[in-house]
């Protein structure tokens, strides 16, 4: 990991792309990094489309710009593709994770049309959390998706982290845990097939 | 041993009144401030706090009520943003002139219009003529350190002036970073219980607080607030010492950073000096230029003597503003350091620039952009402005 990863997420008002980002700089805090997670509010109001921002780092972290030429970029709702060049910027030897149940080539060939060649990854978030929970919560899955891609935090050690902290918030409701979990394995299966660099060891 | 833990701003200042346990907190629900008074909701509803939160049904009621209760010989806190303390305004200065520690959480956003509710210090800018201390923050940590010290000066005998702990709007409040925090036993010490010497609900001493003045007493009043603002300097480095006893972290009236052989300075206030920072990094690093920082902490009282003695020698010296004044020929910082140069004869040439107003994006190219730009006025010796802006979009 270079010292400094920087992740864009997008996403629309509700579908809980800023949380996504807060989660991702929890369990990179529990290892032991520096980190930001923080949204950039348009209007506020349930739909719209919203950016959030991560910074993880070995290294105390003092900037508190927008994240201009990030790595890694997270996309929650596909649909956003149509209206956003969401790799502007993105480093060429970053990468973009979509969260979609079109093909990774459909995709590709989207992003082809804003000028993007670099790694394009595909989830289907909707498949893998039906599967699992029995609902559609996208959160568990991006994450594993953005763990699994970048290489952010140990694949072995994001999984303990999830499960104390699914125990600690789903304390009332257990059931969900196993589901989550499940959730997470799932996408690092799907995308060690899809040569994503963080791969779990026993996989 | 200090807990490592990683918080938002909003979640460190509420997690430093739950440490602090004031025993009133009057509020009024406004963005980007509104997690505050929430997460503190939440401790009461737990049991964790036995502060009494009063339902106020506006911002200059919230203040009235913190006015009441410190009057009363309560600690009171109450936390607003934007057009919220615009509303308190006429309150604002009741509480500073009757001399009660109140703290303000304030987490600064634009004030309207257009409406917007991103960073901008045009909200406590605005009210830097009320009497208030005002102590800034440039990230999480510090928006928590303030907070913690906000008490012990507040309600220092020689100071008694309420103060206000600012915050940049979603940048630092929404923004989740790491944090060190202290115990809360070691918290507890450290700001100590308030006893008013002097307080409404003490039946031995029947008085008044608040009354009409006439113009025979009026000035005199004025001239006392003066005196405590003055007192309040001491003070603040006083607190900061015994701080930096507790947490080993350093606080002044404003901080220096790769200052000692700087030619080339920013002068700012909040988050945006934590992207000056690398931007001096980054210079240092590639071109050996010597570029330096200077990031306020306490606005109010102004640390006019220390700021000139730290940038009068300097070749060239940009003041970077967060809120227009509309006085067409600078923002209030840049008018203040100004004026304080003045007075030291400086041969610094100053130039002062706005930024970020409405949450407008500041990043680590604009600041080395600053950087080249004052080499250049360092060499011209023509300032062609007296005021520029950062990021703005031309025709």
């Amino acid at each position: 990991m270079k010292n400094t990863v920087e992740i864009r997420w997008h996403g629309r008002g509700g579908q809980g792309a800023k949380t996504a980002a807060l989660l991702l700089a929890d369990v990179a805090f529990k290892t032991g990094k520096y980190v930001q997670g923080f949204p950039e509010y348009g209007p506020e109001r349930m739909g719209a489309p919203i950016t959030a921002y991560n910074r993880i780092s070995n290294d105390p972290i003092t900037i508190h710009s927008n994240i201009y030429s990030p790595d890694y970029v997270v996309v929650v709702d596909d649909g956003l593709l149509e209206s956003i060049d969401v790799t502007q910027g993105l480093k060429k030897e970053g990468a973009v994770i979509v969260n979609t149940r079109s093909s990774k080539k459909e995709i590709a060939e989207q992003l082809k049309r804003h000028g993007w060649k670099g790694s394009v990854y595909t989830v289907d978030a909707r498949e893998i959390s039906v599967s699992t929970l029995g609902r559609y919560y996208p959160n568990s899955p991006m994450l594993a998706a953005v763990v699994s891609v970048s290489g952010v935090v140990e694949p072995e050690e994001f999984l303990k982290e999830m499960r104390d902290s699914f125990a600690h918030k789903f304390a009332k409701k257990p059931e969900v845990i196993e589901g989550n979990m499940k959730a997470l394995e799932t996408t690092f299966a799907e995308l060690a097939e899809d040569g994503a660099k963080a791969v779990r060891k026993s996989a | 041993m200090a807990i490592r833990e990683r918080l938002s701003g909003n979640e460190a200042v509420a997690y430093a009144i739950r440490q602090i346990n004031p025993d009133v907190m009057p509020a009024f629900p406004i963005t980007p401030s509104t997690e505050i008074p929430q997460y503190v909701a939440n401790y009461i509803a737990n049991g964790k706090v036995d502060t009494e939160f009063i339902h106020v049904e506006s911002e200059h009621s919230a203040m009235s009520a913190a006015i009441g209760a410190c009057a009363a010989g309560a600690r009171a806190v109450t936390a607003t943003s934007s057009c919220g303390m615009a509303l308190m305004w006429e309150e604002l200065y009741v509480a500073a002139s009757d001399r009660l520690p109140i703290v303000l959480a304030l987490v600064n956003r634009a004030l309207s219009g257009p409406i917007n509710i991103n960073a901008d210090h045009s909200d406590s800018m605005g009210a830097r003529d009320t009497g208030w201390i005002q102590i800034y923050a440039e990230s999480n940590q510090e928006v928590y350190d303030n907070f913690l010290q906000a008490y012990p000066i507040a309600e220092h005998e020689a100071v008694h002036l309420p103060v206000m702990i600012c915050q940049d709007g979603f940048i630092t409040s929404h923004g989740v970073e790491n944090i060190l925090l202290a115990e809360d036993d070691r918290v507890k010490e450290f700001v100590g219980e308030y006893c008013p010497a002097h307080y409404l609900l003490n039946e031995k001493e029947p008085m008044a607080l608040g009354p009409y003045a006439v113009s025979n007493y009026y000035m005199e009043t004025k001239r006392g607030q003066r005196e405590a603002m003055e007192n309040a300097r001491q003070v603040i480095l006083e607190v900061a010492e015994r701080f930096e006893k507790m947490t080993g972290r350093k606080y002044g009236f404003f901080e220096e950073y790769r200052m000692e052989d700087a030619e080339y300075v920013i002068v700012i206030i909040g988050s945006a000096a934590g992207t000056c920072r690398a931007a001096v990094d980054r210079i240092r690093e590639v071109s050996g230029k010597k570029a330096g920082l200077l990031k306020i902490r306490v606005f109010r009282p102004f640390p006019e003597k220390e700021l000139a003695e730290a940038l009068k020698d300097k070749k060239a010296v940009a003041v970077l503003d967060r809120s227009e004044m509309f006085s067409a020929t600078g923002g209030p910082l840049g008018t203040e350091v100004r004026s304080a140069l003045y007075g030291v004869k400086s041969q610094a040439e100053v130039v002062n620039y706005f930024y970020g107003l409405g949450g407008r994006d500041i990043t680590v190219e604009d600041f080395e952009e600053v950087y080249v730009k004052l080499e250049e006025l360092a060499q011209t010796r023509v300032v062609k402005d007296m005021y520029a802006y950062i990021g703005l979009r031309e025709k």
